[in-house]
Order: C-alpha cells, then sequence, then structure tokens
C-alpha cells in the first residue's frame, strides 16, 4: 500500500495550483469560447458522474439508494438549500432501510 | 439614563474600521455554509475511514484540499490502491471548475489590494465561498473571504476526523444513512441549474446513464472509478462544449 500522505500532498498541491495560478495569473478573462464551455460544463457533469450509480452502491439497501436518489432530485428541484438536501437523503435511507431490511 | 450607558457599552465611539467589517461579514456568511460543511464532512469521514484513514489524515486532507468532491476522489483512489498519477489527474479534472471560479475571482480583485492576497484567498476558493465573495458589491476585500473561511475551514477539517472516528463506533444503519450525505449535496449544487437549463439538464442525464453503463459494461467496469470519472467527464463535457458552446449570459 502507498503512503497516505503521499497522496493527500499529490491531491492538496494540485488543487492549490488550480485555485491560485488564474487568480495570481490570469488578469482577463479567458476568451477561447471552447475552453470556456469546457470549464462551464466540467462541474455538473462530473458531479453527475460522481452521484449515479455510487449513491444506490453506497447504502445497504440499493432501493434505499435509489429513493434517496429520488427524493434528493425532488427536493433540491424545488429549491431547498444543499445543507436541508443532505439531511432529508440520510433521513430517507434511515427510514428506508428501517422498513425494508 | 440605562439605555444610554448600554449604547456606550455596546457601540463605543471608536469608529469599525471597513478592513474589520467585511472580516465580521465573512465570519457571519460563513457560520452556515460551515455547519453545512461539517455535516457533509462528516459523511466524507465515513469514506476516508473506509479508505484506512485516520483522524489525523483526514483532518489534513480536508484541511488542505477542501474540496467534496476532489476528496472523495482521492479517498476512493486511496481505497483502489490507484497510483499517484492517477490521483493528481483525477484531482485536476474534478477540481477544474475551481480554475474557472479563480478566473472570475482574479477580475474580483482591486488593483491596490496588495498581490500576496491573491494566493490566500485562492486557497479557500470552494463552490459556496466562492459563490458569497464574488457576489460582494464592488471589488472584493479579502478580509471578508478569510472571516468565511475562519469559520468553515475547521469546521470542515473537524467534520472529516469526526465521521472517521464514528464511522468506526456508529451503528451500520446510520452509517448507511449519512453515506448519502455527500451525494445529496452533490444534487443540490446540479438539480437547481438545470432546472433553469435545458442544456445542462440534458448533459445531466447522459452523465447518469453513462456512468451506469461505464460501472456495469463489461471490460470498463473494471477500471478504477476515479478513472471512470475522468473518462466520462472530459468526454461528455467535451462534447457539450463542441455542440452547445455557452454564451455569454450563461455564464452569469
Amino acid at each position: 500500500m502507498r503512503d497516505a500522505y503521499i497522496y493527500i500532498l499529490i491531491a492538496a498541491l494540485v488543487t492549490y495550483a488550480i485555485r491560485v495560478l488564474p487568480l495570481t495569473l490570469i488578469r482577463k478573462p479567458i476568451q477561447n469560447t471552447f475552453i470556456k464551455s469546457f470549464l462551464y460544463y466540467v462541474p455538473y457533469i462530473t458531479l453527475a458522474v460522481m452521484t449515479f450509480p455510487a449513491i444506490v452502491e453506497a447504502t445497504q439497501s440499493p432501493i434505499a439508494g435509489c429513493i434517496a436518489l429520488v427524493v434528493g432530485i425532488l427536493a433540491s428541484w424545488f429549491g431547498l438549500g444543499l445543507f436541508p438536501v443532505a439531511c432529508i437523503c440520510c433521513v430517507v435511507v434511515f427510514v428506508a432501510e428501517f422498513v425494508l431490511i | 439614563m440605562i439605555q444610554f450607558s448600554l449604547k456606550v457599552i455596546l457601540l463605543p465611539p471608536m469608529k469599525i474600521s471597513d478592513n474589520t467589517k467585511a472580516y465580521f461579514d465573512g465570519l457571519r456568511d460563513g457560520t452556515p455554509i460551515g455547519l453545512g460543511y461539517f455535516a457533509v464532512a462528516f459523511s466524507l469521514g465515513i469514506v476516508a475511514q473506509k479508505a484506512g484513514l485516520n483522524a489525523s489524515q483526514g483532518f489534513i486532507a480536508s484541511f488542505f484540499n477542501m474540496a467534496s468532491a476532489g476528496e472523495y476522489a482521492l479517498f476512493t483512489s486511496i481505497m483502489a490502491g490507484a497510483t499517484y498519477v492517477e490521483v493528481a489527474i483525477a484531482t485536476l479534472i474534478i477540481n477544474a471548475r475551481y480554475l474557472l471560479m479563480s478566473c472570475s475571482l482574479s477580475q474580483k480583485f482591486s488593483q491596490e489590494t496588495p498581490y500576496f492576497h491573491r494566493f490566500l484567498v485562492g486557497f479557500g476558493i470552494t463552490d459556496e465561498i466562492f459563490g458569497i465573495s464574488i457576489a460582494q458589491k464592488g471589488f472584493l476585500n479579502p478580509r471578508y473571504t478569510y472571516g468565511a473561511l475562519t469559520v468553515a475551514m475547521p469546521l470542515w477539517a473537524l467534520g472529516t476526523s469526526f465521521g472517521i472516528i464514528a464511522g468506526n463506533s456508529l451503528p451500520i444503519q446510520i452509517v448507511s444513512a449519512f453515506s448519502v450525505a455527500l451525494y445529496g449535496m452533490f444534487l443540490a449544487i446540479i438539480v437547481p441549474p438545470a432546472k433553469q437549463n435545458t442544456t445542462i439538464l440534458v448533459s445531466i442525464i447522459i452523465s447518469f446513464v453513462m456512468s451506469l453503463l461505464f460501472a456495469k459494461l463489461p471490460y470498463i467496469s473494471s477500471l478504477s472509478a476515479g478513472t471512470r470519472i475522468i473518462i466520462l467527464t472530459i468526454v461528455i463535457s467535451a462534447v457539450f462544449a463542441i455542440i452547445r458552446p455557452i454564451k455569454d449570459e450563461d455564464t452569469k
């Protein structure tokens, strides 16, 4: 097994470089439409890819995970913020697994 | 008379400087963010614990990374025994959005703000801290961001440690329930923009479908989760950037 501290160090250095280089080097907005568009879509797509199917596999019962996914989408759709949606998903899984298992 | 003396105590005649006010404004706005961070970091800690990290490693990882999705990728990579190069690439791609935020924040600095502040503010760019910083009127006073970070960063790091410690001792039902908190937060980030913008909605649906296929198809499913995330993110984002390049109003 590789060293956890080296993993953490690598991730921290890369993340800091990403955060600080544009802020310190680039003084003007990016003009290239492709790069602008690519960076615009990345957060949504990467979070979507990370959420599904992982949310279904994270719980004891896949059905509970599916219900949490649907309820989480609905709660976000109707305007609840990050913290409430996270809480609702947890409660849904807890209740669903209580019933199912 | 009593009112008068209270007033004297509560409002000293000394004028509060703009910098102090900016710092306390940041503290105020950072507090709800910090509480949310604690809860989400807690569920991240459960992932970190599965990856074999101890509480102090989790604290250090969270303090120096401050990125839910990025750290999630870090922990799952450690769990999968990924190479250092894979971790670097995964971190780069998943946190690439901070690149855009950093660009945008660079426009928010007055020429009169000392240059070193850019190095410090950059350290704290997360979705939420960026959101409240960019929403400030006029140029950003870096002390506002520092105020928000003062409360948000320790809570984020502590939440991770608590998740690692409690992940060991909590009943399985509770761990199972907490393990979806992070995904709930991800949904709350991606769904509201999808409601406003059909292209984002379509891109998310395609991402879900492709991600499921990649997790189930033979050969491809044997790739590590981190690698699949990188490939899907680059390919789908690039395709959308080509077929649906953004117009200026999209970024507002």
